[in-house]
């Protein structure tokens, strides 16, 4: 069922103008402001960026999991053709989990430690319908088979802290698939593991996406593992997108220099070594006291190439350069062009 | 676990020994001659002499222990030798010669007036502290936060005397609303033993309920902001029991030790509520066997009290590790 007065093939999820702010005693955090973006059915799309950047928050507003007793959301986030902004509090809860699921960064913090593995499964499906306590807990032992947790039958009455991180995070994902969700939103899944692990359920996440068909968000501040999972990128930066665009394009042609400034700073294996990883100097805005301008400005250093300090005053906006390339920077596209491929050159180790 | 208990079991049993030593040790160097004090001014040499033999003060102090440990085991005649020997059955906690009774008897026939002051208390203090203190995190920023809060520090600053002597002197003594404080066991006069406490568990009350406030809204708040409420949020569990079954279980658990301890610490005398209220309790039994430098009696509540202290310490510890997983009995 669609929505009247929307077209039925709207992409699967849409967000428009997204704002999320915090006030707080120290003035105004706009953590999020005019994020749009849209996801395909069955697609991966990574969201990019630093600390602070307003990864998670926008994640949080998609599961309607801000707290508007402590935050104002504007905007719309049209999910299979329903708006969620507007939606009720009872009507966002029973989306959460059965349309939409989510698993964290820590999975140790992200599981509670009272309570045994198999009951935190079985209380997200008792969530979304009544089923019988045994066939519940079959199908949290099916589901964490599935995910690659050895001996299930045993592990399945654990508590967390008996588990390895990898293995915890594997019970957040047999949790989170647990109501077949139609989105899986993964905010920095692997950050908090070893390297190892890191890989392992990266491969689990695309596998099962493939088998369940689920669209996913793949949240992360390491663009070094987006190529592996990601359809696209959207990259953040001080609470609003700046450049968005297929995976193999955003490391081919790269525009925005925030972007560039990131690529620069994953290290790779067939980089030379004599070539230097440069971290992008300075650090990120206040989400209090943004800059006038373009929020990258303090930190940019081509903004001197653009006439008349608009860099300084005027705030980009997120255009068009390609069909799925969107970049927000005042730099003429010709420009971006010509500074990225001069920078890539220099990465690949050419001159 | 098992064996976690029993070793618990054994320590317990040794910390009670170098307990009775210390006390002992400490009471024999007090300054002053505990012979002396078991009879009045006008007292002989002789009389003196003889009370010293029947305490067995004359003889050596390790022999003197030995009597008192063997006392609580197996129990001990005094003044063995004298026409009216004093037959102490096990455990034996000493006699006082000031007042002519067991030590046992004494602190037993005090200990129900304790119980029932620090039991009452502890119930009130537990449901108005836990419960303001969970309204208060739940309401966070807002007015019944800073409420709640704000009556807990009133609560926090009153001394307990302080209350007390108000609330008599306007509810007994002004108002006559309730009459004189005058013990009697719930299960004499239930109606007399009620108009009695309900001062005295009101002021005993007051100062903890301001800290179970401050605590529970402290833990509750910092419980909500833990990652696996996000979870069961994620979840799509209704709000009541993200609350109630993710936050306030593990919020509220830290609570048990601190309500455990507070409750055995009260179960030890509260001295100062007992004696404005007039209550025949261990505190007001404590306070007047210093002021008459009754040895016997200082050793026996002393070590009573201690005891209690030590037994809820284990307690306290088995109670958490049956409600958090994560603690190892080892
Ligand atoms: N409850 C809140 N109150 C005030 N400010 C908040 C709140 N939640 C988030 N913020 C602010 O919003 C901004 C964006 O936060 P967000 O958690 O989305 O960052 P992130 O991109 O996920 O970063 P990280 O990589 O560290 O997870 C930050 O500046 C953060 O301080
Ligand atoms: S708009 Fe200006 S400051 Fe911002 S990224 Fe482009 S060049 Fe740099
Ligand atoms: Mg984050």
């Amino acid at each position: 069922m669609t929505t009247p007065g929307r077209p039925a093939e709207h992409p699967f999820l849409e967000i428009k103008d997204l704002g999320v702010a915090f006030p707080t005693e120290d003035g105004l955090v706009r953590a999020v402001e005019g994020v749009s973006l849209s996801i395909e059915r069955g697609r991966t799309l990574a969201i990019v960026g630093e600390s602070g950047s307003g990864k998670s928050v926008t994640a949080q507003a998609i599961m309607g999991l801000i707290d508007r007793k402590i935050a104002t959301v504007t905007g719309e986030i049209w999910l299979d053709g329903q708006e969620l902004i507007g939606l009720p509090a009872d009507d966002l809860q029973a989306l959460r989990g059965a349309q939409v699921a989510m698993i964290f960064q820590d999975p140790m913090s992200s599981l509670h430690p009272f309570y045994r593995v198999g009951d935190q499964i079985t209380e997200a499906i008792n969530a979304h319908r009544s089923i019988r306590a045994k066939a519940a807990r079959a199908m949290a032992l099916e589901m964490l088979r599935r995910v690659g947790i050895p001996a299930p039958e045993r592990r399945i009455d654990d508590y967390p802290h008996q588990l390895s991180g990898g293995m915890r995070q594997r019970v957040m994902i047999a949790m989170a698939l647990i109501n077949a969700p139609k989105m899986l939103i993964a905010d920095e899944p692997t950050t908090a593991l070893d390297v190892t692990v890191q890989a392992q359920i990266l491969e689990l996440i695309t596998s099962l996406q493939d088998e369940f068909g689920i669209t996913v968000i793949m949240i992360t501040h390491d663009l070094g593992i987006v190529a592996d999972v990601a359809d696209d990128v959207a990259v953040m930066y001080g609470g609003r997108i700046v450049e968005v665009a297929p995976t193999g394009v955003l490391y081919a042609q790269p525009e925005m220099p925030y972007t560039l400034g990131l690529l620069s700073s994953i290290p790779r294996m067939d980089r030379e070594l004599s070539v230097r990883l440069e971290p992008i100097p300075g650090n990120p805005p206040s989400p209090i006291h943004l800059p006038l301008g373009c929020v990258f400005q303090p930190r940019c250093m081509y903004s001197d190439r653009v006439a008349g300090g608009a860099c300084l005053s005027v705030r980009p906006d997120l255009l068009a350069t390609a069909a799925g390339h969107l970049v927000r920077c005042h730099l003429p596209a010709e420009e971006r062009r010509q500074i990225s491929q001069g920078v890539l050159n220099v990465l690949a180790g050419g001159s | 676990m098992a064996a976690y208990v029993v070793r618990r079991l054994i320590l317990m049993v040794a910390l009670l020994f170098v307990l009775t030593a210390a006390v002992f040790v400490l009471f024999t160097l007090l300054p002053g001659d505990p012979a002396r004090l078991t009879c009045g001014k006008a007292c002989s040499a002789q009389t003196i002499e003889a009370n010293r033999h029947r305490l067995g003060y004359d003889q050596p102090i390790l022999t003197q222990y030995e009597e008192f440990l063997s006392g609580l085991f197996v129990g001990r005649t005094f003044s063995a030798d004298s026409p009216e020997p004093i037959v102490c059955n096990a455990p034996c906690l000493g006699y006082s010669f000031t007042r002519h009774e067991q030590v046992l008897t004494l602190i037993a026939k005090a200990a129900p007036t304790t119980f029932w002051l620090a039991i009452g208390a502890f119930i009130m203090w537990i449901i108005t502290g836990i419960s303001l203190g969970i309204f208060a995190a739940l309401n966070h920023g807002h007015w019944p936060d800073r409420l709640v809060m704000g009556i807990s520090l009133v609560g926090y600053s009153l001394p307990s005397f302080f209350i007390g002597l108000v609330l008599i002197f306007f509810v007994v003594i002004k108002w006559s609303w309730l009459p004189f404080p005058s013990y009697v066991s719930p299960f004499d006069n239930p109606f007399q033993f009620l108009q009695t406490m309900i001062l005295p568990w009101i002021v005993l009350a007051v100062l903890n309920t301001a800290f179970y406030m401050r605590l529970t809204r402290n833990q509750v708040l910092e419980t909500l902001n833990e990652d696996y409420v996000r979870t069961a949020r994620a979840k799509g569990l209704p709000e009541r029991t993200v609350v109630v079954k993710h936050a306030l279980r593990a919020g509220l658990t830290p609570l048990v030790t601190a309500a455990g301890m507070d409750l055995a610490y009260l179960l030890g005398g509260a001295i100062i509520t007992e004696s404005i209220f007039n209550l025949p309790g261990l505190g007001a039994l404590a306070v007047s066997s210093v002021l008459e430098s009754d040895l016997p009696l200082i050793t026996g509540i002393t070590l009573v009290t201690s005891t209690v202290i030590i037994v809820a310490n284990l307690v306290v510890d088995l109670l958490y590790a049956v409600i958090d997983p994560r603690v190892r009995l080892a």
